[in-house]
């Protein structure tokens, strides 16, 4: 790679984290160029035509176009040019996480619970293994957080009543700090956490060490009939519900046209406002769960409707 | 030929002033329209997600109140302006007339505001103080409820300013014919006057007419 | 020889005056107080970061007094700085006039003002605020055991206070000059007070109604941000932020105009490129209603809004650019002198092209990412507010000082807090920009201890800022008594304010001034007098 050869540099340990510092460092070198030449030019400016100084003065209301369309489209030209450099560089942090390896989490005050699919779960840290792509699903209980990774050069907020996928993934062991970023409260500053990079055997290992548990989905499935969801969803006579067996990640009609991805969001969506997206030969008769589930127990169920999709309806 | 008080101490003529008072009134008028054109974009946003909660919630409004507020609104600007030129022309009882017209008809807009809210309020749709839904828009229905409450109770008030105004100026409907700086006064309140109506009308095509055109 | 302020001495004389030249003054000694009060709050904050652990406040009322700060500092100091105390006393002096278009509506905007301030500082006095000045819903409305409503009225009602300012500012700048006072025979400060007004006028009621949201929701749980019941959180961002991004435009622009004051006098020349000074700042105004969302790259908005609302902020940072050329351009060939007034001037150019630049790092997509919500962006408006608008304040006020009171402060001491106030604000806020360069965040009150180094020698700088801060009120204090009475033109400088005696009398001119020659004059203006 063509970056390697500049001193100094290295690649950091996320995917673009030697891209961010580039850009960064790019930017230090240009305002340091641009803050001497100014500082440059205003103390000699105040030396030499300081009153009293017997300098030539002659000419000085001269107008100078040149000089003004000059500097601005130096400027024009320069600022496009990081933006441009800024812009490659955030599609590359925020691109469209895939699905292979997912991990929940779920920001609260004042503390991050990490749910992983497994049933593994954790409180203020995150394991994971290193050099695969992770996606995150993220949750807020309650207020808007914000989840500030600094050693991978990663932020994104955590806004309630949505998710927020994202991907992550870490090229060398080790463990790294996650911060809360957007102020949420008496806590805010202490909702720290830990994320803790690990070799796959590693993580294969630690997966295993955390006693036995119900993964997320078999946790979800006894939610499931506990909230009575089975009993119109699962083969009723008296009530007609969609089935959910191979729904996730399916096209749904909707009764008003249109059509949606049944992913994460629909399903959390189809809980918690059901009247919203009815689908297409379905009475609107489904009643909310808001204020019944949390996000965590959400996350639950939604792995557990995950985990039908390949089943056949 | 300007007397003394005609324009005040810091003005240089009345020329001056007219362009003061008019200039500054349209500058108040473009904040005006910053902040319900803020209320509005909120309800937009929200309309845009959600537009068949946002009929269904227009089709709960009470549109022959509301039509005939907006009778009634539109006349008493008709009344105002007419003040105005009855002013230009010296009628001092037209000017008295027209001007308590307008603020009579002011006055019944917002007493059928009022019996419209009450009528809102035995209907349990007043979002945060009784609020009470069934169905499948009732989230929508909510936020459109929220947008109206806001948008034509601010209208009520920037209406009830616009009254107490006129009532001043009706007080003084003998100086508006002869001096000029009360009609210039007059005009400028007619202006504001004029621009609550504009307000009102989009306010209707937001609130009424929504689930109820074609 | 009576001047505005010998006119009358009674108490109701002042608080029932009309006259520009005391409003500005009442304005000048409650901004004084509220900056103090600010302060204060900077001050704990700054002494209890000096230590990882929190050991001074806890952290509720760590989180409030951050929050008063930004609120004071902002809506009650920063606003109304310039316009209101150095633009209501010189900008009817400075275009010829008596007073400005509707002196009743002036001293009504001070009313509102005092009584905006009063009511938030009974939400300071009742137990604080603590959602940070940003109010971010949910938390404000649902979550925060704080008085939210109380404060959002206090700044509501000053935003009246805004808003007649900036209709009066238009209103006597198109009608009330001179004859043959052209646009383009206009000072400067006049085109960045305009620019700042129509700021001012447009974005101030759409805080105005994001406020009545926010109230209502607090008070009547309207759920208009409430994502339970179908609000959008990100809504109220959006909102708020197409107010305030503008309004750091409405704080920067007045600044920059008294800069072009500054350095044409004390370079005695005429400012380089004029024109393009204009234009920049109506430039900067309109420009700066398109950036909003750059406070919201992290914030889950869309991609595409990303990418505009990133090229808009680099779009918004050329006209400013351009100003910073000129002024440097001005000094070339020019016939420089080093009072007070010009090292405050020749500070907010560097110290605000330091703030500048480092906007550029944020507007830049993949740095914001990592730097959002960190101590470089307090940093970096820190630099443009205190580095660059409060050392304008303190620049312009010392200049005018003389017209206003009609006395002369001691110049030793003024150039003395000037380089204090330099080098303590550059120690105070430096290391902020490490601290968000190496990751720490905002709003923390305690913190790893890895970071304390840079929040040592933070709040070490803050101590010599403050004391710096202070040394202003004893000697411009002592002028008022006992400083050498000042002439009509003490610095010899162009425009139509020094051609009244000073202090001006209580109509500002004896006979209205006509002019015929072109701004910034020097060719053919009077030699300075206190060289």
């Amino acid at each position: 790679m063509w970056r390697e050869w500049i001193p100094f540099w290295h690649a950091g340990i996320s995917p673009y984290g030697g891209d961010v510092d580039l850009l960064f460092w790019g930017l230090v070198i240009v305002s340091g160029l641009v803050l001497g030449l100014l500082f440059f030019l205003l103390l000699y400016f105040c030396i030499r035509y300081r009153a009293g100084n017997n300098v030539d003065r002659r000419n000085h209301d001269e107008k100078s176009w040149r000089l003004e369309v000059g500097w601005t489209t130096a400027s024009m030209l320069a600022f496009l040019g990081l933006f441009i450099w800024g812009a490659v560089v955030f599609l590359k942090i925020y691109q469209t996480p895939g699905d292979e390896l997912t991990v929940f989490v779920v920001a609260q005050q004042w503390m991050w619970k990490v749910q992983h699919v497994g049933g593994q779960a954790e409180i203020n840290a995150l394991h994971v293994p290193i050099n695969r792509p992770i996606k995150l699903v993220m949750a807020s209980q309650d207020v808007i957080h914000s989840f500030f990774i600094p050693a991978l050069r990663l932020k994104h907020d955590v806004v309630p009543g949505r998710y927020q996928d994202i991907q992550l993934q870490i090229s060398r062991p080790g463990h790294y700090h996650l911060f809360c970023a957007e102020y949420c409260g008496t806590d805010h500053s202490r909702m720290l956490g830990e994320v803790v990079a690990m070799e796959s055997a590693d993580y294969a290992k630690w997966l295993a060490e955390q006693g036995p548990s119900n993964s997320l989905a078999h946790e979800g499935e006894s939610l499931f009939r506990t909230l009575g969801c089975s009993g119109c969803h699962e083969n009723s006579t008296a009530v007609h519900a969609p089935s959910l067996a191979g729904l996730y990640g399916k096209p749904v009609p909707l009764s008003d046209g249109s059509t949606v991805i049944a992913d994460e969001k629909y399903i959390r969506d189809s809980i918690l406002l059901p009247r919203s997206q009815i689908a297409a030969g379905y009475q609107p008769i489904m009643p909310s769960f808001q204020g019944r589930v949390s996000e965590a127990q959400l996350l639950q169920l939604v792995a557990y409707i995950k985990s039908l999709a390949g089943q056949h309806p | 030929m300007s007397e003394p008080g005609d324009i005040a101490a810091h003005l240089s003529s009345p020329k001056q002033r007219d362009e003061v008072l008019e200039l500054g009134m349209w500058t108040f008028l473009s904040t005006e329209v910053l902040l319900f054109g803020g209320l509005i974009m909120t309800y937009m946003v929200y309309r845009h997600a959600d537009p068949v909660s946002f009929a269904e919630a227009g089709r709960q409004t009470r549109i022959v109140i509301g039509t005939a507020n907006t009778a009634v609104l539109l006349t008493s600007s008709f009344c105002v302006a007419a003040a105005i030129q009855a002013g230009q022309a010296g009628a001092a009882r037209a000017v008295k007339a027209l001007l308590a017209a307008a603020i009579i008809l002011g006055t019944i807009f917002l007493g059928l505001k009022g019996v419209e809210y009450a009528g809102e309020y035995r209907d349990h749709l007043v979002p945060g103080i009784d609020f009470m839904q069934s169905g499948p828009h009732t989230q929508g229905v909510r936020l459109f409820f929220i947008f109206y409450f806001l948008a034509t109770g601010l209208h009520a008030v920037h209406l009830l300013c616009g009254i107490v105004v006129l009532i001043i100026f009706l007080r003084c409907y003998r100086q508006i014919v002869c001096h000029p700086r009360y009609l210039a006064g007059l005009r400028t309140a007619g202006l504001y006057w004029h621009f609550i109506d504009v307000v009102w009308i989009f306010l209707y095509a937001l609130i009424y007419l929504p689930g109820r055109s074609g | 020889m009576k001047n505005y302020l010998t006119e009358d001495y009674t108490l109701r004389s002042w608080f029932f005056t009309t006259d520009h030249k005391r409003i500005a003054i009442l304005y000048f000694a409650s901004l004084i107080f509220l900056f103090f009060i600010g302060g204060a709050a900077a001050t704990l904050i700054r002494i209890e970061l000096a230590t990882p652990q929190a050991d001074l406040v806890s952290s509720d009322t760590y989180n409030r007094l951050f929050t008063m700060h930004g609120i004071i500092m902002v809506w009650f100091f920063l606003i109304p700085s310039v316009p209101n105390t150095l633009g209501n006393f010189i900008v009817p002096l400075m275009i010829g006039a008596r007073d400005l278009a509707f002196p009743r509506l002036n001293l009504a905007s001070w009313y509102l003002f005092m009584l905006g301030a009063a009511i938030t500082l009974l939400a300071i006095f009742m137990g604080g605020v603590d959602t940070g000045w940003t109010l971010y819903t949910p938390f404000s409305t649902l979550y925060s055991n704080s008085y939210v409503a109380v404060a959002a009225a206090g700044i509501f009602i000053a935003g009246f206070s805004s808003i007649l300012t900036g209709l009066n500012f238009i209103v006597t700048i198109h009608k009330l000059r001179a004859p043959g006072l052209t646009w383009y025979r206009l000072p400067l400060f006049i085109w960045s007070l305009y620019a700042t007004s129509i700021i001012l006028v447009l974005a101030t009621p759409v805080l105005a109604i994001t406020l009545v949201l926010l109230a209502a929701e607090r008070i009547f749980g309207i759920g208009v941000f409430d994502p339970r019941i179908g609000g959008d959180p990100l809504l109220f961002q959006h909102l708020f932020w197409f107010y305030s991004h503008p309004a750091v435009y409405i704080m920067i622009l007045p600044g920059m105009g008294v800069v072009n004051e500054l350095i044409t006098c004390y370079s005695r020349k005429k400012i380089f490129g004029y024109k393009f000074v204009a234009w920049a700042s109506l430039a900067i105004a309109a420009a700066g209603f398109l950036v909003w969302g750059h406070h919201m790259f992290v914030s889950g908005q869309s991609l595409t809004a990303s990418l505009v609302f990133s090229f808009m902020s680099f779009v918004v940072a050329v006209p400013s650019a351009i100003k910073v050329f000129n002024w440097t351009a001005t000094l070339h060939k020019g016939t420089l002198r080093f009072d007070a007034p010009m090292l405050y001037a020749l500070g907010f150019i560097g110290l605000f092209t330091m703030g500048g630049l480092t906007g550029l790092f944020l507007a830049c997509l993949a740095f914001d990412v990592y730097a959002t919500d960190t101590y470089f962006v307090v940093a970096h408006f820190h630099y443009i507010m205190v580095g660059g608008m409060v050392t304008a304040y303190f620049g312009g006020l010392h200049y005018w000082w003389p017209k206003i009171t009609g006395r002369m402060y001691s110049e030793y001491w003024a150039r003395a807090a000037a380089i204090l106030i330099f080098l303590g604000f550059n120690l105070t806020f430096f290391p902020q920009f490490i601290l968000g360069a190496e990751g720490m965040p905002r709003r923390y009150h305690v913190y790893p201890p890895e970071f304390q180094v840079w929040n040592v020698l933070s709040s070490g700088g803050a101590t010599i800022l403050a004391a710096a801060y202070l040394l202003p009120l004893f000697y411009l204090g002592y002028s008022i008594f006992f400083g050498a009475k000042a002439p009509a033109n003490p610095w010899g400088a162009t425009g139509l304010e020094w051609q009244t005696p000073s202090p001006p009398p209580k109509f500002n001119f004896d006979r209205q001034p006509v002019v015929d020659s072109p701004p910034y004059d020097y060719e053919h203006a009077p030699e300075p007098q206190n060289v």
